[in-house]
């Protein structure tokens, strides 16, 4: 998304006005539902090989994702997994998993997908040596220390991480062509859920013979095969009639089409140039422009991801309970939402994500609800009398809002409260990753996963990956521990939501809004809807 | 003249070291994480990070990074992305197309801003003269980028006469990037030769020519404005250069895939092999450019001496 932010900030204002005045523009189009047709959408150039356990980022995974199926997919209509190339996932103690995967499924190049094809990219992704961005994904299997041992100093640092001291994880095995068992090292009852992400894909034989050709040319298992590819340009896939998943897409060519810049691509949706293309410009969300320019053509849903406030712990008076209450009840989200977004937002009354199986709403309570006199009457209680300050970057387009919650505060409080931006979101995160943040800041969270589970554990476990404000609380963590070690799915959901209430009165950061996304489709196309993490769902699409 | 050009290119030695020194250390030099990014919206685990510092060097002295690239380069290696793709396969799928684009640019900037020019330098503060005063100083006072976004809005997208964005980039295609990009500097040309004409109209070598009875055509055609053409030539060569490299704004309007928007996406996902590479190359063209330029003077005016 970094892409998109550098825009001169005088284009949307010319453009809004000009745009004004626009119809939309028409192009002739078939009648009837085409399942031959071929759809163009938005992408931007992929930033890594074209391997899915080491492409995390946007661009090279809407390229991989229809190439692939992995043992799960998440249901566009909800998020939740449901099983896709495994015919059944097994456990009776949330430690060791036994995986059946469905016979008789080919990739692309005729070869079959057994357990190996999956215990082997798992092993090859995991492999320290292979430095892939997926490699972390793995690091609850038994076994992955010996393949990943950790760098001692820091990877920035001369010292040189040590040798791994085997090949494959032990945790993985082998056990004949169609099933395989995974061990964990610790129990972990959402294990199951986490495995739809594209790391977990398998990978075919080819692709350890000559790794340089399967990047030119991926190799994959699922709904679209591969055809060809101009860097800088585009990349075509085309479907392929052998998939043996329930879905079959009801298009036949798929373009992801490389764009310079968002606004370009927006000119071409608008022009009915372009099939589909998710998160419109900002030149297009501001003051609802793409309402007038589309009309019927919006597409629009609740996506995973929100929007909060963290604290840094190690920096006083953040680490003060009474003061945290006091900011929290002191912004008025209600308001911020309607004003500033339009709507577009939904204020939120917990840290985990409605859309989550087993979300529970509330869960913040009063803590999350505006109330000028409680957060008067909290702010008293913690003593403070300086000044708060509110950090973010603003590349991103979040200084309106940012700026309307200090006054939120500031209003409300009668302290003073100042917002400080910073320019790109790149260097704000170095800081925060270094702690060494000098007020409250910005912060949000797209989950890797759609579990409840992971809009607790990496952000406010003690020492979890993304714990950035070192927030810390024993009896949080030993609820969260409990909840992994559930052995089914509703008991550690209710566990999970247990933690998230032991959580809440420490406020370790502040639930601010969810998110819609907004997205475009053109008149070609019948259906196209939006998956809950913000892609296109490619089953969904209709071409008239 | 060969000595001339000799010297000029062993001065171009120094001039390509310093400034790719320079390109190579502010790249790495920006503030901020290189891998940011490149895993999405989540931090990249350790191991990916060491194997990318060790792929750049990254962990040795400044100066032995940039010596190890520089030799490199000379061999005609231009590095890796980040994303395993050939800088030099980019560098060649990118420049054609920028140059196209340029190519249509100059050509319209030089047509349209010097017949605008020597017909409004021929007639004093008649109507022509006052209405490419005016038009050019409305050309000059908007930018580019708004020229662009009406330019697709109006033609594009109300009118339809033209498709929005570039989607195959043939010449024709680019005729209206091309007469976009070429706005600003079509006026400064008009201007220019227009200043420039009607100073020499005036100059001694013009009277003799009229003495000597020569038709008109072949006074303004051959006297003036090979000697007016001086500056012009000039604005028009560097111009060229900074074409090749600085159209990022009209190519991003109209989808172009030239070398503006591939630097500009490599300076934000800070892929240095990729930005040092695309510079140097423009460094070269800006370089070369300057010499022909130069080249050019000695033969609009014989007085031009180079040895």
């Amino acid at each position: 998304m970094a892409r998109a932010r550098s825009t001169p900030r005088l284009v949307p204002a010319v453009v809004a006005v000009a745009l004004a005045a626009t119809a939309c523009g028409s192009t002739d189009t078939p009648t009837g539902s085409n399942a031959d047709a071929g759809i163009t959408i938005f992408n931007t150039e992929p930033e890594n090989p074209l391997v899915p356990g080491n492409t995390t980022e946007v661009g090279g995974s809407r390229v991989l994702d229809p190439l692939f199926t992995g043992l799960v997919e998440y249901r566009a209509r909800d998020a939740q997994p449901v099983n896709a190339m495994a015919e059944s996932i097994d456990t009776t103690d949330s430690k060791t998993f036994t995986v059946k995967i469905k016979k008789d499924w080919l990739f692309h190049d005729g070869s079959p997908v057994t357990a190996k094809s999956f215990v082997d990219a798992w092993n090859w992704t995991a492999y320290g040596p292979n430095g892939t961005q997926g490699a972390s994904f793995f690091s609850q299997i038994e076994g992955y220390d010996a393949v990943h041992p950790k760098d001692p100093d820091g990877p920035d640092k001369p010292q040189a991480p040590p040798a791994p001291t085997a090949e494959t994880m032990s945790g993985l095995a082998i056990v004949d062509d169609h099933t395989f068992t995974i061990t964990l090292s610790e129990p972990f009852a959402v294990f199951p859920v986490t495995i739809g992400y594209e790391v977990f894909a398998p990978l075919p034989e080819v692709f350890f013979k000559d790794r340089a050709a399967f990047e030119g040319h991926p190799i994959g298992n699922g709904p679209f095969k591969f055809v060809s590819r101009t860097v800088g340009t585009d990349i075509k896939l085309t479907r392929n009639d052998d998939y043996k998943g329930d879905d079959k897409p009801k298009f036949k060519d798929l373009t992801l089409k490389v764009y310079q810049s968002r606004e370009s691509a927006y000119a071409d949706l608008v022009a009915n140039n372009l099939d589909f293309m998710e998160e419109l410009p900002p030149n297009a969300l501001a003051g609802r422009q793409y309402e007038t320019d589309l009309g019927d053509r919006v597409v629009q849903r609740e996506t995973l991801n929100n929007q909060t406030i963290a604290f840094p712990f190690y920096l006083p008076p953040y680490d003060n309970v009474d003061l945290r209450r006091a900011i929290s009840m002191a912004i008025n989200r209600e308001e911020i939402t309607e004003r500033i977004f339009e709507g577009t937002r939904k204020p939120a009354d917990g840290w985990v994500h409605p859309l989550m199986k087993g979300y529970r709403p509330g869960q913040c309570g009063e803590y999350c609800t505006f109330d000028p006199d409680k957060a008067k009457a909290a702010l008293a209680k913690s003593g403070y009398t300086g000044e708060i300050v509110l950090l973010s970057n603003t590349d991103g387009g979040h200084q309106e809002w940012a700026e309307a919650v200090v006054n939120s505060i500031k209003n409300t409080l009668g302290v003073q409260a100042r917002f400080v931006p910073s320019t790109s979101f790149g260097e704000f995160r170095q800081k925060v990753n270094a702690h060494e943040m000098t007020g409250m800041y910005r912060a949000g969270w797209v989950a890797d996963y759609p579990s409840i589970e992971n809009w607790l554990t990496p952000l406010f476990r003690t020492g979890a990956s993304s714990n950035d404000g070192l927030y810390s609380n024993p009896a949080f963590d030993a609820k969260l521990a409990e909840a992994d070690k559930a052995t089914s799915e509703d008991e550690a959901i209710e566990l999970y939501l247990e933690a998230e209430r032991i959580m809440a009165p420490d406020l370790p950061s502040i639930p601010l809004w969810t998110q819609n996304t907004i997205a475009g489709r053109s008149d070609r196309l019948k259906v196209a809807n939006l998956d809950p993490f913000r892609t296109l769902d490619l089953f969904s699409v209709e071409v008239a | 003249m060969g000595r001339y050009v000799l010297r000029r290119l062993l001065q171009m030695v120094p001039v390509f070291v310093g400034t790719t020194f320079l390109i190579y250390v502010l790249v790495w030099a920006v503030p901020g994480d290189p891998f940011e990014g490149k895993c999405g919206e989540r931090d990249c685990p350790a191991s990916y990070i060491t194997m990318m510092r060790e792929r750049f060097n990254l962990d040795d002295p400044l100066l032995l990074q940039y010596w190890k690239y520089l030799v490199n380069l000379l061999q005609g290696d231009f590095g890796v992305t980040s994303s395993g793709v050939q800088v030099v396969d980019r560098i060649a799928a990118t420049f054609p197309v920028t140059l196209r684009l340029a190519l249509v640019a100059l050509l319209v900037e030089a047509v349209i801003g010097i017949t605008a020019g020597v017909v409004s330098g021929l007639r004093d503060r008649g109507f022509l003269d006052s209405l490419v005063l005016v038009s050019t100083l409305f050309l000059i006072s908007i930018p580019v980028f708004v020229t662009g976004y009406a330019v697709q809005l109006v033609f594009g997208l109300q009118l339809g006469w033209i498709a929005p964005t570039v989607t195959t980039p043939t010449f024709g295609n680019l005729i209206v990037p091309g007469f976009v990009l070429a706005s600003l500097s079509m006026a400064y040309v008009a201007r220019l030769s227009r200043a420039s004409i009607a100073e020499n109209r005036r100059a001694d070598y013009v009277r003799t020519a009229l003495a000597k009875g020569l038709p008109t055509r072949r006074i303004v055609g051959v006297h003036l404005l090979r000697n007016s053409l001086i500056p012009v030539i000039t604005f028009l060569g560097t111009d060229l250069g900074a074409f090749l490299g600085g159209a990022i704004v009209t190519e991003g309007i109209f989808n172009v895939p030239g070398v503006g928007g591939l630097v500009f996406r490599s300076i934000l996902t800070k892929d240095g092999a990729m930005v040092t590479g695309v510079v140097t190359v423009l460094v070269l063209v800006y370089l070369l450019m300057t010499l022909l330029v130069d080249l050019l003077y000695a033969v609009l005016d014989p007085r031009i001496r180079y040895d």
